[in-house]
């Protein structure tokens, strides 16, 4: 019985001293969610004071610095367009003929009244470049077995300055993420789920987010339709493809 | 006998004139400051009202919780039909609906691109409808700087200060960025009718007027407004009765449902009811801390009088007068003293108020960073209570100061007096 006693006050610490390094899992991580290019469909459901929004969009990204995001429907915002490179992020809509600049504060802001930031959805670069890790111990989401990981901000322009994973230790995916500002206040919280696996490497469809400073219920980001590496016209990524 | 005291008085100046001087002083002080805190306080709570708060507020409940960020996700829907019922429950009011908005505004160069951006704080209010009601409570008129009123829908006036920021001038296209009602994203252009100065910082930096019903278009909320305003029809904010239409207004209102009107009188918005309350106690304490400093300086002035009038009231008392006629004779002096000077006192702080009154004091420099909405020209108000408040004091802290000072007559031995004389 004391033996036992003794190997349970052990094993998470045995577990996770034979399990991979912090480092090494947000390389996997990076593995799986990144790409040298990426084509998605996809649609948000946003879950507001007066119910809940659906909009459609189609997605080009290329590498971390270009991406040009079209929306598809509702009716209101159809035709709306997003185009980031670099830093730089402009808007254009069709209802006043107009290309805005987004940026400063502004970068802040809610995406169409979403639980997501500008910000959030432009920085699309590598974990490995952005955050130190740590895992902090083994838990479990659901019926999987996950690492829990603290990633703390080594690049100055970061976001979120500290960010708590708890990471699929088979697929290498997270399935729960919270950001944290410095203060140590709870900023966002996501839950990813429907891990598929997509052209050699598995990759969450549905993503819950969950703006703590805002009410409501969360924003829902499905994927329909992913492609990753195929080839997308230098075209795209330009402010003549706005109009 | 007044006026052998009267010619007394006028040829012994040293008898008179620090006395009068004093009562003048005190009298005038405490004249103005009394004008000076009821006109500021006044013009504090009408300039919040008429650009914030009105004499009371009806919104939804959620968003009387969350009015620092004027969600108008949880705006007020059917304004129209609530107004109206409004209207018919409470006629001694002026109803009127109000879109509070916040966004970005952008100006466009030549190719309809960004050149400049900063943010706004809008106002949806009734600019078209031919009523000039808003447009006189806001002083529009007063405060247009280059331009003209809208005169047609899309068109907006903006603060001077924001438009030289955004380099855009009146006829120019604007485009605000901001969330509908259902918290989807907008993309309106407005044009510059006009600028406009309201000499407050909160206002100058980013505001932006346009008519409700072009705020509605813009923010996709046909039939919705943030606030229903109500104005005392007298123009002047009354808190007992306030206080019974709120009370008589939530009698009816559900506080589970977060879309239910409330009403919210003046007092309970934007901290106001614990600023008037102080204001109000300060006051208080500084006009009776001028009286009191008054009664002390003229009872003091009142005992030097006394001291150098020794060898007088000595003689007088000497050669037979009783000791109650020379004091009231002191009585009788110090009462043409402090009438006098509460007379000159009195008019001389109703003057200035007066003038206060009319012109202003223009008071934008010192408040340039306030985040408070203050008016840029604070004005003195001249009440019934203004003609007393300072004379009452004046004449009988005069009085009061002699009569104690007096009291040392009765003190003096006559059997002693010629020795006291030699």
């Amino acid at each position: 019985m004391k033996t036992l006693l003794i190997l349970s006050a052990w094993l998470p610490a045995l577990l996770m001293a034979q399990g991979p390094t912090a480092g090494k899992i947000i390389e996997q991580i990076d593995r799986n969610m990144a790409s040298k290019s990426r084509m998605m469909t996809s649609t948000m459901i946003i879950h507001g004071e007066r119910g809940a929004r659906t909009m459609e969009m189609k997605t080009w990204t290329e590498g971390i610095e270009k991406s040009f995001t079209e929306y598809l429907s509702p009716a209101r915002d159809k035709g709306t367009k997003m185009l980031k490179l670099g830093d730089q992020l402009w808007m254009f809509a069709p209802s006043a003929d107009r290309i805005i600049q987004i940026s400063g504060h502004m970068l802040r802001q809610s995406v169409m009244g979403s639980d997501l930031s500008y910000e959030d959805m432009m920085d699309d670069r590598k974990l490995t470049d952005v955050y130190n890790a740590v895992v902090v111990g083994p838990d479990q989401i659901g019926d999987r077995p996950c690492w829990v990981l603290e990633l703390r901000a080594k690049a100055a322009d970061a976001a979120y300055f500290m960010r708590k994973m708890w990471v699929d230790q088979e697929r290498n995916i997270p399935l729960k993420e919270e950001w944290y500002a410095k203060s140590g206040k709870l900023l966002k919280q996501i839950s990813l789920s429907e891990v598929k696996k997509i052209d050699g490497r598995w990759f969450p469809t549905k993503m819950v987010y969950k703006d703590m400073l805002k009410t409501g219920a969360g924003t829902e980001f499905v994927i329909n339709d992913i492609r990753f590496d195929t080839p997308i016209p230098e075209s795209m990524f330009s402010k003549a493809a706005l109009r | 006998m007044i006026r052998f005291i009267f010619k007394g008085l006028l040829r012994d100046r040293q008898r008179s004139l620090l006395p009068v001087i004093v009562v003048v002083t005190g009298v005038f002080l405490t004249t103005f400051l009394q004008c000076w805190m009821t006109g500021v306080i006044g013009d504090m709570i009408s300039f919040n009202a008429n650009f914030s708060t009105g004499h009371v507020k009806v919104m939804t409940q959620a968003y009387a919780g969350r009015i620092d960020q004027t969600p108008n996700d949880l705006a007020l829907v059917e304004t129209d039909r609530l107004t109206d019922s409004l209207k018919t429950a409470y006629p001694d009011m002026n109803w009127v609906q109000r879109i509070r908005f916040g966004g970005l505004i952008d100006a466009p160069d030549e190719n309809g691109e960004t050149r400049s951006q900063g943010p706004a704080a809008g106002w949806g209010i009734d600019l078209l409808s031919g009523n000039q009601d808003e447009i006189e409570r806001m002083n529009i008129k007063k405060s247009l700087v280059k331009g003209k009123l809208p005169s047609t829908a899309g068109e907006v006036l903006i603060s001077n200060q924001f438009a030289e920021k955004l380099k855009v001038v009146p006829g120019d296209q604007i485009t605000l960025l901001g969330s509908t009602m259902y918290g989807s994203m907008t993309v309106y252009n407005f044009r510059v009718a006009g600028t406009v100065n309201f000499g407050t910082s909160v206002l100058d930096r980013g505001a932006i007027i346009a008519d409700i019903r072009d705020v509605q278009i813009a923010l996709d909320m046909p039939g919705a407004a943030g606030e229903i305003l109500g104005y005392f029809k007298t123009g002047k904010y009354d808190r007992a009765q306030a206080d019974s239409d709120v009370a008589r207004f939530m009698a009816n209102s559900d506080p589970k449902n977060p879309y239910a009107p409330v009403m919210v009188s003046l007092r309970n918005q934007n901290g106001l009811s614990s600023m008037v309350d102080y204001m109000d106690m300060v006051s208080v304490l500084v006009i009776a801390i001028f009286v009191m400093a008054m009664s002390l300086v003229l009872w003091n002035a009142g005992l030097l009088g006394g001291l150098r009038r020794y060898g007088e009231v000595g003689v007088r008392l000497a050669m037979g007068e009783s000791k109650g006629l020379v004091y009231r004779s002191l009585i009788w002096e110090s009462i043409l003293i402090g009438l006098l000077g509460s007379i000159i006192g009195s008019a001389l702080g109703l003057s200035l108020s007066f003038w206060l009154q009319n012109h202003g004091l223009d008071v934008s420099g010192f408040i340039k960073n306030a985040s408070m909405m203050l008016p840029a020209v604070f004005r003195t108000e001249v009440t019934p209570a203004a003609f007393y408040i300072g004379f009452i004091p004046g004449l009988f802290a005069t009085v009061i100061g002699t009569s104690l000072a007096g009291l040392g007559i009765f003190k003096r031995r006559t059997a002693q007096l010629f020795k006291e004389l030699e």
